[in-house]
């Protein structure tokens, strides 16, 4: 250790020394009454941290003998997970309020997570890797079940804590055998170790790996406890749930892919494209019979998650960049959705039933253009940015050799259109219900407008995305 | 083979079937006392490995603090462990199916292990050499000056633990009388108390 390593660093410190300063003053000064203080001063510093994590220099750094990598990939997914972690905690706040949930605590863990998250995409390690992963599980866990009145949420935190410990059981079995094999859990040490034939020892510790970090990005086959966490969690957690984690974990899978185990790009490419396929899949069909919206975003999110694996299976820069790109739109998107499903409610009770969506045009017309344009861009329905997400990650399956995979996932977008549309036309065409209110604090409508808004001017030129990502998916590969 | 060697199947040996009847025992609090041999003998692989500090914590810290502290807990637990058993029992064949399929994988994946021609080198490098520093110093550069990080990592995940644990039980009660010393202390006798005159025969 030397003072050299802790000005890489300094991003996760001053998180780190935030949380446990707010901690302090929050369980010293007024408790709940300094929820919404913490809320925005969180975000804010969360927004503050991105832009130096942004304007940070282009030389990769690492710290602590390689456990630590702070490179232009990682920046790029820390500014994602930050900029998107301050957007929810913000729109979730005024909900989470009404619902009596205005616990001080969860800014707290947001900064917990986030700090996990960090992390994760900075890793260089398996064992920094794991601590990642734990620390931001764990922060998770707590505010999934923080509705701890309430039969579902407690629920679903179990059951996302019970499978969650099994997931990291799975992955830490492959560490050890990846472990066993290379003699060291550093990711250039294992990539060092690896050259002609893979034995099958290796291949199992692999694929445990992947199945372990598949989980967190809940790809399919490792879904099931999506919707039902989904459902169950608070809906500003949920709205957590679906940004922030998928971008770190994706990233963790794109570095642990590359770094560690770049020489063998055959062997985890497989994998990834069957999670992918599998998810693309299983995504867009189970979602038709859905419901509930947070179910159908579930879903939704598990079909999303399978494109972006499309980008990291073809395993080339254009794939990592791609894969990128498409997260940043996806939380982008996802921030929008929901802020609107935060706001949806009827007779002062919150409500997440599709059908209640019935002729909401007639009531919000502005607000429902806004989903129907989100919902649209969820879709891939082509003048919206959605659109341009999914072109980038199917034509680098494509220049990656993998037409199949491009194809499958065409196919799966038109399937996975059908539910969106078909909230789409409950909204225009539907019979008249109850009504239902929406009750957006400024906040969300602001988030809402402007990420409906983003979906369709993006389309120009990506906002100039495009560079910072090939530069990250440079980074990796390089 | 060595005396170590026969030690170090005893130890093994004890630890995997102790460790498979933590799992399988009626008894929650035999479950615990299992768990506590598998610590044992766990801790006896590690004294054979020359970790004799590790052996030492883990049987202070698990066996002495840890599994006595699960005892209380399965003790003052008031649930029907029988019929969780029972429930389970349903699922019994369908489990045993997975779980030796995923055994005969384990045993595949594990059988058909190799190491990488340098990976020796790699796993002697990070530690200092044995004979030169005693384990307890080597613990302590690898866990306070290599692994700072993770060490800080692991801390904070102890704190995200402890404010769940806080956040997700913590209540507070309204209806219960809680003593507040300088409430007590600032009470003015002459307001508190009142002298009446009261006359024979006459109520107040």
């Amino acid at each position: 250790m030397s003072g050299v390593d802790l000005p890489i660093l300094l991003p996760e410190i001053i998180l780190a020394l935030y949380a446990m300063a707010a901690l302090l003053i929050a369980v010293y000064g007024g408790k709940d009454k300094l929820a919404g203080v913490l809320t925005w001063t969180t975000a804010i510093l969360f927004v503050a941290l991105a832009g130096v994590v942004a304007t940070r220099n282009g030389v990769g750094s690492i710290a602590y003998d390689g456990l630590f990598i702070d490179d232009a990939f990682a920046r790029f997914a820390k500014v994602v997970i930050l900029v998107s972690a301050a957007g929810v905690l913000i729109m979730g706040h005024d909900h989470a309020v009404r619902r009596g949930l205005g616990h001080f605590e969860y800014p707290i863990l947001a900064t917990l997570a986030v700090i996990g998250m960090m992390v994760m995409v900075s890793s260089g390690d398996l064992m920094t890797l794991y601590m990642g992963l734990e620390l931001q599980s764990l922060a998770l866990y707590v505010m999934t079940a923080i509705r701890r009145d309430n039969l579902k949420s407690t629920e679903a935190g179990l059951k996302y804590f019970v499978l969650g410990a099994l997931s990291s059981g799975l992955l830490l079995y492959g560490a050890s055998l990846v472990y066993g094999y290379a003699g060291t859990t550093l990711y250039s040490g294992i990539l060092s170790t690896l050259g002609g034939e893979v034995p099958l020892g290796l291949l199992f510790g692999l694929v445990f790996v992947l199945a372990g970090m598949a989980f967190k990005v809940s790809a399919a086959p490792f879904h099931m406890w999506t919707p039902d966490v989904y459902e169950g969690a608070p809906t500003p957690v949920t709205a957590f749930l679906a940004t922030a984690p998928k971008v770190a974990a994706m990233a963790l899978i794109a570095r642990v892919a590359q770094d560690a185990f770049g020489a063998i790009p055959g062997d985890w490419g497989q994998v990834l494209a069957a999670f992918a396929v599998v998810s693309m899949f299983w995504g867009a069909i189970a979602a038709i019979g859905q419901t509930d919206i947070k179910r159908l975003m579930a879903y939704s999110s598990i079909a999303h998650m399978g494109f972006a694996l499309v980008g990291l299976a073809s395993g080339t820069v254009g794939g990592v960049q791609a894969m990128l790109i498409y997260m940043a739109i996806y939380v982008t998107m996802n921030l929008g959705t929901f802020a609107f499903i935060l706001s949806m409610e009827r007779d002062g009770q919150p409500v997440t039933d599709i059908a209640s969506l019935n002729m909401f045009s007639k009531t919000a017309p502005l607000k429902a253009l806004a989903l129907l344009v989100l919902l649209f861009s969820l879709a891939g329905v082509p003048p919206m940015l959605g659109f341009f997400g999914k072109y980038y990650v199917l034509k680098a399956a494509v220049d990656g050799g993998m037409v199949w995979l491009a194809i499958a996932g065409a196919v799966a977008s038109v399937i996975g259109a059908y539910y969106y549309l078909r909230v789409v036309f409950f909204m225009y065409f539907g019979s008249q219900v109850a009504k239902l209110d929406s009750r957006m604090s400024s906040v969300q409508w602001v988030m809402l407008v402007a990420v409906a808004v983003i979906m369709l001017i993006g389309v120009v030129n990506l906002f100039g995305i495009e560079a910072p990502a090939m530069a990250a998916a440079e980074a990796l590969l390089g | 083979m060595t005396v170590a060697d026969y030690a170090f199947y005893a130890f093994a040996v004890v630890t995997v079937v102790a460790g498979m009847l933590v799992t399988i025992s009626k008894n929650p609090v035999h479950s615990v006392l299992w768990l506590i041999l598998t610590f044992l003998s766990a801790a006896g692989l590690f004294v054979l490995l020359g970790a004799e500090f590790v052996a030492m914590l883990l049987i202070i810290v698990y066996v002495g603090a840890v599994a006595v502290l699960f005892l209380f807990v399965v003790m003052m637990l008031d649930i029907d462990f029988a019929e969780l058993k029972g429930e389970m029992s349903k699922y019994m064949p369908l489990a045993l199916l997975v779980g030796v399929i995923i055994l005969m994988q384990l045993v595949l994946g594990v059988g058909a292990w190799v190491q990488a021609d340098g990976a020796m080198g790699l796993r002697t490098s990070l530690t200092p050499d044995p004979a030169q520093v005693e384990n307890t110093k080597a613990l302590g550069l690898l866990i306070y000056d290599k692994y700072v990080l993770l060490f800080q990592l692991a801390g904070l995940i102890l704190l995200v633990a402890m404010i769940g644990a806080i956040v997700l039980t913590l209540r507070h009660r309204k209806d219960v009388k809680r003593q507040n010393v300088l409430q007590q202390m600032w009470r003015d006798p002459a307001k508190a108390m009142e002298l009446m005159d009261v006359k024979p025969g006459q109520g107040l």
